[in-house]
Protein backbone atom coordinates (compact mmCIF):
# COMPACT_ATOMS: atom_id res chain seq x y z
CA UNK A 1 0.00 0.00 0.00
CA UNK A 2 1.12 3.58 -0.75
CA UNK A 3 2.36 5.67 2.23
CA UNK A 4 -0.78 7.25 3.63
CA UNK A 5 -3.38 7.35 6.16
CA UNK A 6 -5.85 4.45 7.24
CA UNK A 7 -9.02 5.62 8.11
CA UNK A 8 -10.30 2.91 11.04
CA UNK A 9 -13.64 2.85 13.08
CA UNK A 10 -13.10 0.46 16.32
CA UNK A 11 -16.04 -0.02 18.45
CA UNK A 12 -16.01 1.33 22.43
CA UNK A 13 -17.91 0.23 24.62
CA UNK A 14 -19.72 -3.43 25.54
CA UNK A 15 -23.27 -4.46 23.63
CA UNK A 16 -24.06 -1.00 24.02
CA UNK A 17 -21.42 1.67 22.57
CA UNK A 18 -20.24 3.50 19.45
CA UNK A 19 -17.67 3.71 16.90
CA UNK A 20 -14.41 5.37 17.72
CA UNK A 21 -12.47 7.33 14.57
CA UNK A 22 -8.66 7.22 14.35
CA UNK A 23 -6.00 7.81 11.70
CA UNK A 24 -3.49 5.48 11.32
CA UNK A 25 -0.22 5.57 9.02
CA UNK A 26 -0.01 3.28 6.54
CA UNK A 27 3.06 1.00 6.83
CA UNK A 28 4.22 -1.77 4.47
CA UNK A 29 3.53 -5.42 6.46
CA UNK A 30 0.53 -4.15 8.90
CA UNK A 31 -1.66 -6.32 10.19
CA UNK A 32 -4.77 -5.35 11.52
CA UNK A 33 -3.56 -6.36 15.10
CA UNK A 34 -0.79 -3.96 14.13
CA UNK A 35 -3.68 -1.59 13.72
CA UNK A 36 -5.58 -2.28 16.86
CA UNK A 37 -1.90 -1.60 18.97
CA UNK A 38 -0.89 1.13 17.36
CA UNK A 39 -4.56 3.20 18.44
CA UNK A 40 -4.24 1.56 21.81
CA UNK A 41 -0.66 3.06 21.84
CA UNK A 42 -0.71 6.22 20.53
CA UNK A 43 -4.49 7.31 20.86
CA UNK A 44 -6.76 5.45 23.33
CA UNK A 45 -4.72 3.84 26.12
CA UNK A 46 -8.37 2.42 27.95
CA UNK A 47 -8.90 0.65 24.53
CA UNK A 48 -9.06 -3.58 25.38
CA UNK A 49 -8.34 -6.04 22.82
CA UNK A 50 -6.72 -9.44 23.13
CA UNK A 51 -4.13 -11.37 21.79
CA UNK A 52 -0.59 -13.27 22.87
CA UNK A 53 1.09 -15.17 20.20
CA UNK A 54 0.90 -12.79 17.04
CA UNK A 55 1.74 -15.67 15.03
CA UNK A 56 -1.35 -17.36 14.50
CA UNK A 57 -0.82 -19.61 17.34
CA UNK A 58 -2.99 -19.19 20.56
CA UNK A 59 -6.44 -17.87 18.61
CA UNK A 60 -7.11 -14.99 20.94
CA UNK A 61 -7.08 -12.04 18.46
CA UNK A 62 -10.15 -12.71 16.34
CA UNK A 63 -12.36 -9.42 15.78
CA UNK A 64 -14.67 -8.87 13.24
CA UNK A 65 -13.10 -6.96 10.17
CA UNK A 66 -15.04 -5.18 7.84
CA UNK A 67 -17.83 -7.39 9.27
CA UNK A 68 -15.95 -10.45 8.49
CA UNK A 69 -14.70 -12.46 10.74
CA UNK A 70 -10.77 -13.18 11.28
CA UNK A 71 -7.87 -13.77 13.46
CA UNK A 72 -5.82 -9.98 13.25
CA UNK A 73 -2.45 -10.98 14.12
CA UNK A 74 -2.37 -12.53 10.52
CA UNK A 75 -4.55 -10.51 8.54
CA UNK A 76 -2.78 -7.57 6.22
CA UNK A 77 -4.70 -4.68 5.94
CA UNK A 78 -3.81 -4.42 2.63
CA UNK A 79 -5.50 -7.52 1.36
CA UNK A 80 -8.63 -6.74 3.56
CA UNK A 81 -8.55 -2.93 3.30
CA UNK A 82 -7.16 -2.45 -0.13
CA UNK A 83 -8.95 1.42 -0.14
CA UNK A 84 -7.32 2.12 3.41
CA UNK A 85 -10.68 1.84 4.87
CA UNK A 86 -11.23 -0.73 8.33
CA UNK A 87 -13.93 -1.23 10.41
CA UNK A 88 -13.44 -3.27 13.72
CA UNK A 89 -15.32 -5.00 15.81
CA UNK A 90 -15.67 -7.37 18.28
CA UNK A 91 -17.08 -11.52 17.45
CA UNK A 92 -20.26 -11.96 16.58
CA UNK A 93 -21.96 -14.19 18.62
CA UNK A 94 -20.66 -13.22 22.17
CA UNK A 95 -21.46 -10.73 24.56
CA UNK A 96 -19.29 -8.22 23.84
CA UNK A 97 -17.59 -7.20 27.31
CA UNK A 98 -15.52 -4.08 26.37
CA UNK A 99 -14.42 -2.72 23.38
CA UNK A 100 -12.71 -5.67 21.24
CA UNK A 101 -12.76 -8.00 23.86
CA UNK A 102 -16.22 -10.40 24.36
CA UNK A 103 -17.18 -13.14 26.86
CA UNK A 104 -15.69 -16.44 25.32
CA UNK A 105 -17.68 -18.11 28.25
CA UNK A 106 -21.06 -19.37 26.47
CA UNK A 107 -18.12 -20.90 23.13
CA UNK A 108 -15.57 -22.21 25.06
CA UNK A 109 -18.33 -23.66 27.78
CA UNK A 110 -19.71 -24.95 24.65
CA UNK A 111 -16.48 -26.56 23.58
CA UNK A 112 -15.96 -28.33 27.23
CA UNK A 113 -19.78 -29.53 27.04
CA UNK A 114 -18.52 -32.16 24.46
CA UNK A 115 -16.31 -33.70 26.64
CA UNK A 116 -12.50 -34.06 27.48
CA UNK A 117 -10.00 -36.20 26.97
CA UNK A 118 -10.50 -39.40 29.27
CA UNK A 119 -8.87 -41.95 28.05
CA UNK A 120 -8.33 -45.47 29.80
CA UNK A 121 -4.35 -45.69 30.19
CA UNK A 122 -2.46 -45.92 32.88
CA UNK A 123 1.27 -44.77 33.46
CA UNK A 124 2.06 -48.20 33.91
CA UNK A 125 1.12 -48.74 30.10
CA UNK A 126 3.14 -48.38 27.18
CA UNK A 127 1.92 -45.70 24.57
CA UNK A 128 -1.25 -46.48 22.17
CA UNK A 129 0.02 -47.68 18.81
CA UNK A 130 -1.85 -45.36 16.25
CA UNK A 131 -1.43 -46.31 12.76
CA UNK A 132 -1.40 -42.81 11.27
CA UNK A 133 -2.71 -43.70 8.12
CA UNK A 134 -6.13 -45.72 10.05
CA UNK A 135 -8.89 -43.80 8.63
CA UNK A 136 -10.26 -42.77 12.06
CA UNK A 137 -6.98 -41.24 13.07
CA UNK A 138 -6.66 -39.15 9.26
CA UNK A 139 -10.13 -37.71 10.58
CA UNK A 140 -8.93 -36.93 14.24
CA UNK A 141 -5.64 -35.08 11.77
CA UNK A 142 -7.64 -33.22 9.77
CA UNK A 143 -9.79 -31.52 12.46
CA UNK A 144 -7.18 -31.68 15.13
CA UNK A 145 -5.60 -28.14 14.52
CA UNK A 146 -8.38 -26.19 16.10
CA UNK A 147 -6.95 -23.13 17.83
CA UNK A 148 -10.43 -21.99 19.62
CA UNK A 149 -10.21 -18.85 17.90
CA UNK A 150 -14.01 -18.78 17.67
CA UNK A 151 -13.90 -17.30 13.91
CA UNK A 152 -16.21 -20.04 13.16
CA UNK A 153 -18.73 -19.59 15.97
CA UNK A 154 -18.72 -16.21 14.66
CA UNK A 155 -19.86 -16.70 11.14
CA UNK A 156 -22.01 -19.31 11.95
CA UNK A 157 -25.69 -17.92 11.24
CA UNK A 158 -27.25 -20.56 12.88
CA UNK A 159 -25.00 -20.12 15.76
CA UNK A 160 -26.96 -16.33 15.98
CA UNK A 161 -30.00 -18.18 15.76
CA UNK A 162 -29.87 -20.86 18.15
CA UNK A 163 -28.85 -19.89 21.60
CA UNK A 164 -28.62 -23.86 22.30
CA UNK A 165 -26.74 -24.79 19.38
CA UNK A 166 -23.04 -26.46 20.43
CA UNK A 167 -21.59 -24.73 17.54
CA UNK A 168 -18.69 -25.71 15.08
CA UNK A 169 -16.17 -25.42 16.96
CA UNK A 170 -17.62 -27.53 19.68
CA UNK A 171 -18.53 -29.90 16.91
CA UNK A 172 -15.54 -30.30 15.23
CA UNK A 173 -13.69 -30.79 18.75
CA UNK A 174 -16.29 -33.95 19.28
CA UNK A 175 -15.55 -35.43 16.06
CA UNK A 176 -11.86 -35.55 17.21
CA UNK A 177 -12.87 -37.16 20.68
CA UNK A 178 -15.01 -39.47 18.80
CA UNK A 179 -12.38 -40.51 16.09
CA UNK A 180 -9.74 -40.99 18.75
CA UNK A 181 -8.81 -44.64 19.78
CA UNK A 182 -7.77 -44.23 22.95
CA UNK A 183 -11.04 -42.26 24.11
CA UNK A 184 -12.65 -44.41 27.07
CA UNK A 185 -16.08 -43.58 25.86
CA UNK A 186 -16.56 -42.60 22.33
CA UNK A 187 -19.81 -43.47 22.22
CA UNK A 188 -21.14 -40.85 25.08
CA UNK A 189 -19.31 -38.45 22.63
CA UNK A 190 -21.44 -39.32 20.35
CA UNK A 191 -24.16 -39.44 22.08
CA UNK A 192 -23.57 -36.11 23.10
CA UNK A 193 -23.03 -34.63 19.82
CA UNK A 194 -26.54 -35.96 18.49
CA UNK A 195 -28.52 -34.42 21.44
CA UNK A 196 -30.94 -31.43 20.30
CA UNK A 197 -28.68 -28.53 19.52
CA UNK A 198 -26.19 -30.79 18.24
CA UNK A 199 -25.05 -31.78 14.86
CA UNK A 200 -28.85 -31.88 13.36
CA UNK A 201 -29.01 -28.58 13.98
CA UNK A 202 -26.22 -27.75 11.45
CA UNK A 203 -27.40 -26.47 8.27
CA UNK A 204 -23.89 -27.61 5.92
CA UNK A 205 -23.44 -24.24 4.67
CA UNK A 206 -20.28 -23.79 4.90
CA UNK A 207 -20.21 -20.49 6.41
CA UNK A 208 -17.87 -21.92 9.32
CA UNK A 209 -15.21 -23.60 6.96
CA UNK A 210 -15.26 -20.88 5.10
CA UNK A 211 -13.83 -18.45 8.18
CA UNK A 212 -11.73 -20.95 9.52
CA UNK A 213 -8.13 -19.51 9.84
CA UNK A 214 -6.26 -22.29 9.77
CA UNK A 215 -8.45 -24.29 7.21
CA UNK A 216 -10.33 -26.77 8.58
CA UNK A 217 -13.58 -28.02 8.13
CA UNK A 218 -16.23 -28.07 10.71
CA UNK A 219 -18.66 -28.73 8.08
CA UNK A 220 -16.97 -31.74 7.64
CA UNK A 221 -16.53 -32.92 10.79
CA UNK A 222 -20.44 -31.91 11.42
CA UNK A 223 -21.34 -34.15 7.93
CA UNK A 224 -19.29 -36.83 9.87
CA UNK A 225 -21.06 -36.87 13.40
CA UNK A 226 -24.68 -37.08 11.65
CA UNK A 227 -23.22 -40.19 9.35
CA UNK A 228 -22.28 -41.77 12.39
CA UNK A 229 -25.05 -41.31 14.32
CA UNK A 230 -27.18 -42.83 11.39
CA UNK A 231 -24.66 -45.59 11.15
CA UNK A 232 -25.28 -46.51 14.97
CA UNK A 233 -28.90 -45.97 14.53
CA UNK A 234 -29.24 -48.32 11.52
CA UNK A 235 -27.04 -50.82 13.29
CA UNK A 236 -29.65 -50.92 15.91
CA UNK A 237 -27.86 -48.98 18.64
CA UNK A 238 -29.15 -46.28 20.67
CA UNK A 239 -30.46 -43.10 19.47
CA UNK B 1 -38.24 -38.80 19.20
CA UNK B 2 -34.09 -38.72 19.12
CA UNK B 3 -32.30 -35.87 16.45
CA UNK B 4 -30.47 -38.94 14.61
CA UNK B 5 -33.97 -40.57 14.15
CA UNK B 6 -36.16 -37.58 12.90
CA UNK B 7 -32.84 -36.96 10.88
CA UNK B 8 -33.45 -40.03 8.92
CA UNK B 9 -37.03 -39.78 8.98
CA UNK B 10 -37.18 -36.30 7.62
CA UNK B 11 -34.60 -38.15 4.31
CA UNK B 12 -36.60 -41.29 4.21
CA UNK B 13 -39.45 -39.40 3.68
CA UNK B 14 -37.94 -37.09 0.83
CA UNK B 15 -36.64 -39.81 -0.87
CA UNK B 16 -40.26 -41.42 -1.14
CA UNK B 17 -41.94 -38.19 -1.86
CA UNK B 18 -39.41 -37.30 -4.40
CA UNK B 19 -40.96 -39.59 -7.35
CA UNK B 20 -44.47 -38.90 -5.72
CA UNK B 21 -43.79 -34.89 -6.41
CA UNK B 22 -42.31 -35.93 -10.20
CA UNK B 23 -45.92 -37.96 -11.18
CA UNK B 24 -47.83 -34.85 -9.05
CA UNK B 25 -46.17 -32.55 -11.16
CA UNK B 26 -46.67 -34.18 -14.72
CA UNK B 27 -50.02 -35.08 -14.05
CA UNK B 28 -50.99 -31.62 -13.50
CA UNK B 29 -49.74 -30.57 -16.59
CA UNK B 30 -51.07 -33.08 -18.73
CA UNK B 31 -54.07 -32.53 -16.97
CA UNK B 32 -54.77 -28.95 -17.50
CA UNK B 33 -54.09 -29.58 -21.09
CA UNK B 34 -57.48 -28.52 -22.87
CA UNK B 35 -59.56 -27.31 -19.40
CA UNK B 36 -59.93 -29.14 -16.11
CA UNK B 37 -63.36 -29.67 -14.79
CA UNK B 38 -63.73 -31.29 -11.55
CA UNK B 39 -66.23 -33.68 -13.46
CA UNK B 40 -62.76 -34.78 -15.41
CA UNK B 41 -60.56 -35.01 -12.22
CA UNK B 42 -63.16 -36.92 -10.39
CA UNK B 43 -64.09 -39.15 -13.25
CA UNK B 44 -60.44 -40.20 -13.47
CA UNK B 45 -60.03 -40.76 -9.61
CA UNK B 46 -62.74 -41.76 -8.51
CA UNK B 47 -62.85 -45.71 -7.14
CA UNK B 48 -59.41 -46.06 -8.27
CA UNK B 49 -57.69 -47.85 -5.91
CA UNK B 50 -54.20 -46.80 -7.43
CA UNK B 51 -54.38 -42.73 -6.79
CA UNK B 52 -55.82 -43.37 -4.08
CA UNK B 53 -52.70 -45.13 -2.61
CA UNK B 54 -50.64 -42.87 -4.44
CA UNK B 55 -52.09 -39.86 -3.04
CA UNK B 56 -52.83 -41.65 0.87
CA UNK B 57 -48.88 -42.78 0.61
CA UNK B 58 -48.33 -38.94 -0.67
CA UNK B 59 -49.94 -37.47 2.19
CA UNK B 60 -48.89 -39.56 4.92
CA UNK B 61 -44.95 -39.07 4.22
CA UNK B 62 -45.57 -35.28 3.59
CA UNK B 63 -47.27 -35.06 7.09
CA UNK B 64 -43.85 -36.78 8.89
CA UNK B 65 -41.73 -34.66 6.79
CA UNK B 66 -43.07 -30.98 6.75
CA UNK B 67 -42.90 -30.92 10.99
CA UNK B 68 -39.90 -31.70 11.10
CA UNK B 69 -38.62 -29.35 8.94
CA UNK B 70 -40.93 -26.62 10.16
CA UNK B 71 -39.29 -27.73 14.20
CA UNK B 72 -36.20 -26.85 12.64
CA UNK B 73 -37.46 -22.88 11.13
CA UNK B 74 -39.47 -22.64 14.53
CA UNK B 75 -36.46 -23.25 16.43
CA UNK B 76 -34.16 -21.04 14.45
CA UNK B 77 -36.94 -18.13 14.44
CA UNK B 78 -38.79 -17.70 17.17
CA UNK B 79 -38.11 -17.61 20.67
CA UNK B 80 -40.98 -20.66 21.31
CA UNK B 81 -39.38 -23.25 23.91
CA UNK B 82 -38.37 -26.58 22.70
CA UNK B 83 -41.38 -28.75 24.56
CA UNK B 84 -44.51 -26.81 22.69
CA UNK B 85 -42.53 -26.78 19.67
CA UNK B 86 -42.43 -30.52 19.49
CA UNK B 87 -46.46 -30.61 20.54
CA UNK B 88 -46.72 -27.97 18.10
CA UNK B 89 -45.38 -30.09 15.58
CA UNK B 90 -46.82 -33.43 16.27
CA UNK B 91 -50.33 -31.73 15.79
CA UNK B 92 -49.86 -29.67 12.68
CA UNK B 93 -48.27 -33.33 11.56
CA UNK B 94 -51.86 -34.76 12.57
CA UNK B 95 -53.83 -31.59 10.78
CA UNK B 96 -52.07 -32.39 7.40
CA UNK B 97 -52.53 -36.40 7.70
CA UNK B 98 -56.18 -35.44 8.58
CA UNK B 99 -56.84 -32.53 5.79
CA UNK B 100 -54.93 -34.39 3.75
CA UNK B 101 -56.59 -37.94 3.66
CA UNK B 102 -60.06 -36.40 4.46
CA UNK B 103 -59.11 -34.80 0.71
CA UNK B 104 -57.98 -38.09 -0.89
CA UNK B 105 -61.22 -39.84 0.44
CA UNK B 106 -63.75 -37.17 -1.17
CA UNK B 107 -61.61 -37.31 -4.68
CA UNK B 108 -61.00 -41.07 -4.66
CA UNK B 109 -64.38 -42.20 -2.64
CA UNK B 110 -67.31 -43.64 -4.97
CA UNK B 111 -69.06 -40.36 -5.15
CA UNK B 112 -71.91 -41.00 -2.82
S1 LIG C 1 -21.87 -25.57 8.28
FE1 LIG C 1 -23.00 -25.80 10.19
S2 LIG C 1 -21.63 -25.14 11.80
FE2 LIG C 1 -20.76 -24.41 9.84
S3 LIG C 1 -21.53 -22.33 9.65
FE3 LIG C 1 -23.00 -23.66 8.61
S4 LIG C 1 -24.54 -24.20 10.16
FE4 LIG C 1 -22.78 -23.32 11.23
S1 LIG D 1 -12.41 -24.58 13.86
FE1 LIG D 1 -11.14 -23.00 12.91
S2 LIG D 1 -12.35 -21.11 13.12
FE2 LIG D 1 -13.23 -22.59 14.52
S3 LIG D 1 -12.27 -22.17 16.51
FE3 LIG D 1 -11.07 -23.80 15.50
S4 LIG D 1 -9.47 -22.74 14.38
FE4 LIG D 1 -10.99 -21.19 14.91
S1 LIG E 1 -2.45 -13.35 18.57
FE1 LIG E 1 -2.33 -15.53 18.73
S2 LIG E 1 -3.52 -16.15 17.02
FE2 LIG E 1 -3.46 -14.01 16.78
Amino acid sequence: MAEGTLEVRIWRGGDEGAFGAYAVPARENQTVLDVVTEVQRRFEPSLAYRFSCRVGVCGSCAMTINGTPRWTCRTHVKRVAPEGRLTIEPLRNMKRVKDLACDMDGFLGKWASVGTFEGTATRADPPAAIDPASPARREVDAAIQCINCAVCHAACDVVAWDPHYLGPAALNRAWTLYNDARVADRRAVLDGALQPGGCHTCHSHGACTEHCPVGLSPTASIAGLKRAGLVSLLKGGRS
Amino acid sequence: MSEARLFLLQRLTALVMAPLVLVHLVLIVVAVQGGLTAGEILGRTQGSVFWGLFYGIFVLVAAIHAPIGLRNVLREWTGIGRRPIDWLMVAFGVLLLVLGWRAVVAVVGGGA
